[in-house]
């Protein structure tokens, strides 16, 4: 899509985006709050998302980027300098299955999070808690080792599965993959929790 | 709660609601048998006051601290038929309705029948009233453009100020002779009625201690014959009280206490002002006796929560007084809108929370009554600790207590030109009413149906439903070649409609200056004793009067839904939405449909916004600055109370899409279901009312228990309600939502369009919602509803 928008219309797509980011400015202020750039996949429309992040800057707007990691390293870094917060997907830690879950190699999400580590960027880590996928004792202790051994990200969000997307499979006429798995039970979420805590990591559930 | 509370609040909650007779008697008996003819009104109205208080039942519950009733028991509602007569068919109504009954002994209604009916038929203040006003005025209440706060009740709507606890009745006494010395009956034509006030209020100040001092006989008589030990103690000093207040200062926590609710009792014996009586600033009245209590160990704080929940009780005992007419058969409510206010800020603009505060917040959550009504002032200056110790009462779902805007109370109180000190001793009272507690006499005259004026504009000032010309002939709306044509008739209409309804209030504030003085309510309000002007002759030092507008929401989308529809995109003719207006819409579904596309308020959008901006001037403009009839002037609130719903019910289907009979929309909040870009979207669209050019606004806002349930949830609302008073919002309330509401959005999910629920560490609209998921959530909420 932005390859094929002309200039005259990214300048008014950028426009009318600050307009409606900037009509939230006052709560931003009280609350700390700002606007978070989600997908998708952001860093799949670099041309507009830079040219948001630097208006935003402009304005002492907090931004955050909401990213699964699987993007060129020197975007995702220049992306990085230009935002607040990154909020960075981290699903599996095994090659074949991330290629076999999400269609992608897993092996750049990794590479980008360290380079995002030794930058000393401003992290949280989002561990989507899905039973049979990652949910497994390999994976999270793979997770663990990972963030631990190559990264400084102690902040972490688990974010257990759940249907709240359901009426919209529908809505789209499209197929649910995962209708037949249940949400982990609460006492599920808490072990896991305890685990990642035991780590010396800061864990909130969901957010 | 100790196990005294316990019995006391089950008590007061199982108690059946009865009317008494007992007042209507002995009014009656004194104007019919004692009355001093020859005395002036307001010393006849004096009298009356001290005939019925030494001479009605002294009741004094089992384990009670606090004492004094207004009926011959708890719960037992006099009546007021010297300003409005209930006859035997509403006594009926009253008795048997479903919902909100009064149950009525055979013994009163004869009593009705053979002494007061007879009595007081053509005699009331109600009767005064409608024989006084002219037909447009008849004409225009009964089309439902206004309603009339007056006719059933008595001017009202104040608050207590920290006199009482500065001074005790002798005090003030003393300070009657000094005025009375001082009158000039040389140059002063004047004199003579001013000595009447004088005297009528000296007389309601005796006619109170003797009804405290009836109570510490009573006590007395008790405390002789009582076998335990502990209680025959508690009589005692409970006697000690009443014969110090309210004659003297109050010295004591409890004697503060007992002292204001003498007066209240007193207050609202005298007759039904509007929104009953209000204690003010609770917390900072109260604070320097509990403090120099718990110093000098003469209380502990468990001790002062239990006077406090005694205290809490006593405005359980006494809902509102019953209505007669037509409205006996609406459900109306118990609640009289007393409302207690916390925090906020000292008269030297310093944070007003104090321990206290958090103490009677404790109560307020343990009691968890529908009587007194609650609420938090929030000043930049509060801590966000003292905002969150509310929200968890909010989210417990009792819809208590709302939250005010301190700084922009305090603005408005100046911005009317009051000094400021006196501003930052203001507050709200009723649903959402500015004023200066103790010095200001700001009453509401009625509410205004801001819609129906456009029903009326688009049929050329002919009314619908009562088959009338009652509005001007502004033009046939198909005649207007422009939305500023439109809208020009419509502040015509608008202006006529507010022209009639000032008139009529002009002529109802000397009606009740003439003829229902308030000796007792003036003696306790400043500067009525200085002025020797009685409250409802413009005694108070500010006297202000408020026509409160309905409907601004559905207003706005109407004119938005005009303009866009008809003369910016010009795809729908004026004809062809008339006609489907008269049609109620029927057999117009694409044409209803259509109507959707007009942008809506609530969702910060300008075209919706401007329009509100607009219709905001045309009210404010018709109305603030006219003089009233006490040496104030009028102003605008923008709150419903219950109004909506019937000012929906009398109107006709509108441009907006809304069919014939719907309630209007509410408050300031968005029509039902309008608003769909989230929270921070409606309160800046709210927010584009000019609020400090008003007395009050209402707004709105749903919530699930849910996000209150953690600290991060209450941090949020917290920022939410800073952010919304930093845009000088006046008032947020959070209703949270039950499961009830829930099941109905199931059902009827285009009338909740606007209900936020907490999904997994995200919100969405509970109507886009699957219906196993809505399920789950209803069944987290159901362990929280009451």
């Amino acid at each position: 899509m932005p390859g094929k928008t002309s200039p005259e219309d990214m300048d008014m797509m950028v426009a009318g985006l600050m307009e409606e980011i900037e009509k939230d400015m006052i709560f931003y202020d009280d609350s700390g709050g700002g606007v978070t750039f989600s997908g998708g996949e952001p860093l799949s429309q670099p041309l507009l998302l830079f040219r948001l992040l630097a208006r935003c800057r402009e304005k002492e707007i907090h931004t955050g980027l909401d990213t699964s990691g699987y993007a060129e390293t020197e975007l995702l870094l220049n992306a990085a300098e230009k935002t607040d917060l990154i909020l960075y997907d981290l699903k599996l830690v095994h090659e074949t299955a991330h290629e076999a879950l999400t269609g992608k190699p897993g092996f750049p999400v990794l590479n980008n999070l360290k380079q995002l580590s030794d930058r000393k960027a401003n992290v949280n880590i989002r561990f989507p808690l899905v039973p049979q996928m990652t949910d497994t004792k390999e994976n999270i202790s793979n997770v663990i080792s990972f963030l631990v051994n190559h990264t400084l990200f102690r902040d972490i969000h688990i974010l257990p599965f759940h249907r709240a997307g359901e009426g919209k499979y529908a809505v789209l006429k499209m197929k649910n993959h995962m209708k037949d798995i249940d949400p982990p039970s609460p006492e599920r979420v808490a072990k896991v929790q305890e685990q990642f805590e035991s780590h010396g990591f800061n864990v909130t559930i969901g957010g | 709660m100790n196990s005294r509370i316990n019995t006391l609040r089950a008590k007061t909650r199982e108690k059946e609601v009865t009317l008494s007779h007992e007042r209507a008697e002995l009014v009656t008996d004194f104007y019919g048998i004692y009355s001093a003819m020859g005395e002036s009104i307001p010393v006849q109205r004096a009298l009356c006051l001290k005939h019925i208080l030494e001479n009605k039942t002294i009741y004094i519950e089992d384990d009670e601290l606090i004492v004094g009733e207004r009926g011959p028991e708890p719960k037992a509602v006099p009546t007021y038929p010297e300003i409005c007569l209930h006859s035997l068919e509403d006594l009926e109504i009253l008795d048997s309705r479903p919902k909100v009954a009064y149950k009525v002994s055979k013994e009163t209604r004869r009593i009705y029948r053979e002494k007061i009916i007879p009595f007081w038929k053509g005699r009331t203040i109600r009767e005064k009233i409608f024989s006084a006003m002219a037909d447009p005025w008849i004409d225009s209440f009964h089309a439902g453009i206004f309603t009339e706060f007056q006719e059933q009740r008595s001017p009202g709507h104040t608050a207590g100020g920290d006199l009482i606890y500065r001074k005790g009745f002798l005090d003030l006494k003393s300070d009657i002779r000094q005025c009375l010395g001082r009158l000039d009956f040389f140059e002063d034509h004047k004199a003579l009625e001013k000595q009447d006030v004088l005297k009528s209020l000296n007389i309601a100040a005796d006619a109170l201690i003797s009804f405290a001092s009836r109570h510490a006989d009573e006590l007395d008589r008790l405390a002789a014959t009582e076998k335990d030990s502990s209680r025959k103690a508690e009589f005692q000093a409970m006697a000690a009280v009443c014969r110090r207040v309210p004659a003297h200062k109050p010295e004591t926590f409890h004697e503060a206490l007992q002292y204001y609710w003498f007066l209240h009792v007193g207050i609202i014996t005298e007759l039904n002002p509007w929104d009953a009586y209000n204690p003010g600033r609770f917390d900072q009245n109260l604070y320097p006796f509990y403090k120099q209590d718990i110093e000098n160990g003469t209380i502990t704080p468990e001790q002062a929560k239990e006077l406090l929940s005694c205290f809490w009780i006593k405005f359980h005992n006494h809902p509102a007084p019953p209505k007669v007419g037509v409205t006996a058969k609406e459900s109306n409510t118990y609640v009289d809108f007393c409302l207690i206010n916390l925090g906020g800020v000292t008269p030297d603009n310093k944070d007003g929370v104090n321990e206290l505060t958090y103490l009677v917040l404790d109560v307020i959550e343990e009691m968890r009554l529908l009587q007194p009504s609650s609420m938090i002032q929030v000043s930049r200056k509060n801590p966000d600790r003292f905002i969150k110790r509310a929200l968890k009462i909010i989210e417990t779902g009792f819809g208590q207590p709302s939250v005010f805007n301190t700084d922009a109370i305090v603005q408005e109180m100046a911005l009317q030109g009051k000094s400021v000190e006196d501003a930052r001793l203001a507050g709200a009272s009723g649903c959402v009413e500015a004023g200066v507690f103790g010095k200001e006499s700001y009453i509401l005259t009625g509410y205004f149906n801001l819609p129906k004026i456009l029903e009326i504009t688009l049929h050329n000032g002919w009314d619908p439903r009562t088959k009338k010309q009652i509005g001007l002939k502004t033009g046939d709306p198909k005649s207007f070649q422009t939305f500023d044509g439109l809208f020009d008739a419509y502040k015509r209409q608008l202006e006529y409609f507010v022209d009639i309804k000032i008139k009529g209030s002009n002529i109802i504030e000397q009606i009740n200056a003439a003829h229902m003085p308030v000796p007792l309510l003036s003696l306790v309000t400043e500067d009525c004793i200085d002025n020797a002007k009685d409250y409802n002759q413009g005694g108070a030092r500010y006297n202000t009067s408020y026509i409160q507008g309905v409907g601004i929401g559905t207003l706005t989308d109407c004119f938005s839904s005009l303009k866009y529809h008809v003369y910016d995109q010009r795809q729908m003719s004026m004809e062809k939405l008339l006609n489907a207006l008269e049609k109620d819409f029927s057999g117009e579904d694409i044409l209803h449909h259509q109507l959707n596309k007009a942008p809506h308020y609530g969702n910060d959008d300008d075209f919706a916004d401007n329009i509100l901006k607009l219709v905001f001037r045309a009210f404010h403009g018709a109305v603030t600055g006219r003089p009233n009839a006490k040496g104030g002037v009028y102003r605008i609130d923008l709150l419903p109370t219950t109004c909506h719903v019937y000012f929906g019910e009398i109107t006709g289907a509108l441009p907006d899409g809304r069919k014939a009979g719907i309630p209007v929309s509410e408050g300031i909040s968005p029509v039902q279901g309008r608003d769909i870009c989230g929270p921070t979207a409606v309160l800046k669209s709210a927010a584009k009312i000019d609020h400090l050019k008003t007395g009050g606004t209402l707004l709105n806002q749903k919530f699930l228990p849910e996000l209150l349930k953690d600290e991060k949830g209450r941090q949020a609302v917290v920022h939410l309600i800073r952010s919304y008073f930093k845009m000088d919002g006046h008032h947020i309330q959070f209703n949270v939502v039950d499961e009830k509401t829930l099941r109905d959005a199931q059902k009827n999910p285009r009338d909740h369009r606007d209900l936020i629920v907490r999904v997994a560490g995200y919100s969405d609209y509970f109507v886009d919602l699957t219906e196993a998921l809505q399920e789950e959530i209803i069944q987290r909420t159901t362990h929280h509803t009451y």
